[in-house]
């Protein structure tokens, strides 16, 4: 990079450089930083409902939103509804993420693969998968399984793209180097092509983990009798603004979640790229 | 004679170790500084602290405001053609400066090219034409022929000698290679544990023969200066 910098004039006509500031700024600062937002909207919230600009039909204030939680809990019902909602998205999430892997590997790193199966998932992909509720009660009944299934279409595709292109950006040079050393297409998949796509799958991951939760949500408007889905069609028909609010937030807290652990899991699976200093 | 850099009681401190110790550094407009140095002795550092790419732990440091650098890699923008790439940030006005600093590396020909299909000496001078085209008042090399091949690393050198010698900037080039610090500069300064141990000017005519006896005896010198044993340097 060449680099021109033009800072005030000092004696002589020479100047002081004026080098990036280094961005060390105290953990606790940025914690509090990152903070203000979600207060500022929580502020919002209680403001709204406690002067009575939302009156409780159109939306319960958080302090009835917590108290519900605390009621729910109490008697079970929400951790039986987060264990059956957590664990469909899961499942969904596992097959789907998997599969899209596996395809994206296929077509990303064999020329054959990527005739045979590239031409097919981008044609698929252009079906809204919630076209594909009705089609999957029919198939697969009302019981989990359509709900799974249709969590896992799709979790396939965000993945799918993003591993093939993460895949064909893996330096060409490394892999030829290993194929020199008498690697063959399997080891080379694995000690290569893998870590290097690492950044691209964790990315697919990430957009598929939050898919998982929206596709949830579509899941469970089928003929549901456990789950956060059941929680809120019982609350829609008492007009409970509170449960949808809490049903609301879970499902935002579950998405939250996941995608923590998942930044979490991207820096101990990458420590190579902890280090990474200009020279 | 004015300075073009001026550099005071320079530290630069990573963890515990003090990479650069009080270094005092004058250089005057137009002259060309060589800093040697084995690997690890904070050439490259002070390089980067006189360029603004990094802070020094203490002391002062004066500069031209318009300084350009040469790294190692040419790190061109692969998404910009050659032509772009020299006059980045300069907007379409400079197109005929950037040209003629194209010629004058000899690569007018290949003003749209992409930076993937140049070779690596010619990417180097694309590098080279990009900081020269600011008419920099000080340019900075830091090991701009180390990836380089020995022939292309011999025309980089004559390049350099000569757009130097007509543009005048003052220079500073980073380098562990006392044989390209002799040909090029009037000046060479070695760097070791965080201070400089040797600073003389190179008295010998230009065009420099390797083969010139004093030649010779400088680079001996500054070898031994280096850690590097005599009987060794004699053969190179």
């Amino acid at each position: 990079m060449t680099v021109t910098t033009t800072t005030p004039v000092v004696a002589h006509g020479l100047v002081a450089p004026r080098p990036p500031r280094s961005a060390g700024r105290h953990p606790a600062l940025t914690l509090a930083l990152r903070a203000v937002g979600p207060a500022l909207l929580l502020t919002a919230w209680y403001a709204a409902t406690a002067t009575g600009a939302l009156t409780k039909d159109v939306l319960a204030g958080p302090q009835d939103v917590a108290a519900t939680f605390a009621d729910l809990w109490a008697d079970g019902q929400l951790p039986e509804a987060l264990r059956v909602s957590v664990t469909r998205a899961g499942l969904g999430l596992l097959l789907g993420a998997s599969t899209g892997l596996v395809l994206g590997v296929v077509s990303g790193f064999t020329r054959l693969g990527e005739e045979l199966v590239d031409s097919s998932m981008q044609a698929l992909r252009a079906i809204p998968f919630l076209a594909l509720t009705s089609l999957f009660i029919v198939w697969f009944g009302i019981e989990e399984a359509s709900k799974i299934l249709l969590i896992a279409v799709a979790c396939t595709f965000p993945m799918y793209v993003n591993v093939s292109s993460g895949v064909r950006t893996v330096d060409r040079k490394v892999v030829e180097a290993a194929r020199s050393f008498g690697l063959g297409r399997l080891a080379i998949a694995r000690e290569v092509v893998l870590p290097g796509a690492l950044p691209s799958i964790f990315a697919g991951l990430r957009l598929s983990t939050t898919l998982s939760v929206i596709a949830l949500i579509a899941a469970e408007e089928i003929n549901v009798t456990a789950g956060l889905g059941y929680l809120m069609a019982r609350a829609t028909d008492y007009l409970r603004t509170d449960i949808l609010a809490l049903c609301v937030l879970l499902y935002a807290v579950i998405g939250l979640a996941a995608d923590l652990t998942l930044r979490l899991a991207e820096r101990l699976a990458m420590p190579w790229r902890r280090t990474v200093t200009i020279r | 004679m004015s300075l073009a850099v001026r550099a005071r009681g320079l530290r630069k401190v990573f963890g515990e170790r003090a990479v650069l110790d009080g270094v005092d550094l004058d250089v005057r407009r137009g002259e060309f500084l060589a800093l040697l140095g084995a690997s690890g002795t904070g050439k490259t550092t002070l390089l980067r602290i006189l360029a603004g790419l990094d802070s020094a732990t203490g002391g002062s440091v004066l500069v031209p405001p318009v300084r350009t650098v040469v790294f190692q890699e040419p790190r061109l923008i692969p998404s910009k053609r050659a032509l772009a790439n020299v006059i980045i940030g300069q907007g379409r006005a400079a197109r005929p400066k950037g040209l003629a600093a194209l010629a004058e590396v000899g690569l007018s020909g290949h003003a749209d090219a992409w930076p993937a299909t140049l070779s690596g000496g010619e990417a180097q001078r694309v590098a080279l034409a990009r900081a020269l085209v600011r008419e920099p008042d000080l340019l900075l090399l830091d090991e701009p022929f180390a990836a380089l091949d020995a022939l292309t690393r011999l025309h980089m050198q004559e390049l350099i000698a000569e757009l130097c010698a007509r543009h005048r900037p003052a220079v500073v080039l980073v380098t562990h290679d006392v044989e390209e610090a002799i040909l090029l500069a009037d000046r060479v300064a070695v760097l070791r544990e965080g201070a400089f141990v040797t600073d003389v000017q190179v008295g010998l005519d230009r065009p420099r023969d390797r083969t010139d006896p004093d030649f010779v005896g400088l680079r001996r010198r500054l070898l031994a200066d280096l850690g590097v044993e005599a009987h060794a340097a004699a053969a190179p």
